[in-house]
């Protein structure tokens, strides 16, 4: 399937990989559908979620482990059944990414990651139920207080 | 919108199984109990806005090369 993107130009994507965020993104209701993109960098912990419903709609998601390896995901129950999620390996965890013009105050949002069921492309971002996490956590400083602490 | 007056330690019921206690009023602040089983979700609503209004800038992306960022110093 074509779809002509605003970042990537005109793309192939594989119908089998479409995501279904059945109840859209905060914000973004309407847009029901996504595919999960690599970067050009195989080792890069960024992803981008391209919506296939609106071509012009991509988010910048990130590992968030990548970035902060105590991260802790609790998942409610209600989550857990309404992604069909069965073990915590077809689990993926992604973080949606602010890049603001000053590129160094790049952000990520730990309090509602994006999750998705790797075995039956479910997808929904979540409202993790803490008050450790924000919604702005500025990677490079993550990344620096990582870097300190080896 | 329906509205209805309750006074500290009263509550309202909702669907048989959410139970909505006010247990606090102290000037303009609230504290509210709620009871509700495991599977219904309850957050401030601020919280839900601030996280719209956070999508709403990350969609505001432009075509950046992300990956060099990172390999900065």
């Amino acid at each position: 399937m074509k779809l002509n993107t605003k970042h990537f130009g005109e793309i192939d994507i594989d119908e089998e990989g479409i995501l279904e965020f059945e109840e859209g993104i905060p914000g973004f209701e309407s847009a029901k559908k996504y595919v999960l993109l690599g970067t050009e960098d195989e080792e890069s912990p960024f992803r981008w979620l391209q919506s296939v419903d609106k071509p012009e709609l991509a988010f910048a998601v990130i590992d968030p482990f990548a970035i902060k390896d105590d991260y802790n995901v609790e998942i409610s129950d209600e989550i857990i059944n309404k992604l069909g999620i069965e073990k915590a390996e077809e689990m993926l965890v992604y973080s949606i990414v602010v890049v603001p013009e000053d590129m160094t105050k790049m952000s990520m949002n730990l309090k509602a990651p994006v999750i998705i069921n790797a075995c039956n492309k479910k997808g929904a971002q979540v409202v993790l139920d803490t008050d450790v996490y924000g919604v702005r956590h500025y990677i490079l400083d993550e990344l620096n207080r990582k870097r300190n602490n080896i | 919108m329906l509205v209805l007056s309750r006074k500290k330690g009263q509550s309202v019921i909702i669907n048989d199984n959410i139970e909505i206690t006010i247990l606090e009023v102290q000037g303009d602040q609230v504290r509210l109990g709620i009871a509700a089983p495991k599977d219904v979700s309850i957050h401030r609503k601020e919280v839900f806005l601030e996280i719209k209004e956070e999508n709403k800038k990350a969609a505001n992306i432009a075509n950046v090369s992300l990956n060099d960022i990172l390999r900065k110093p």
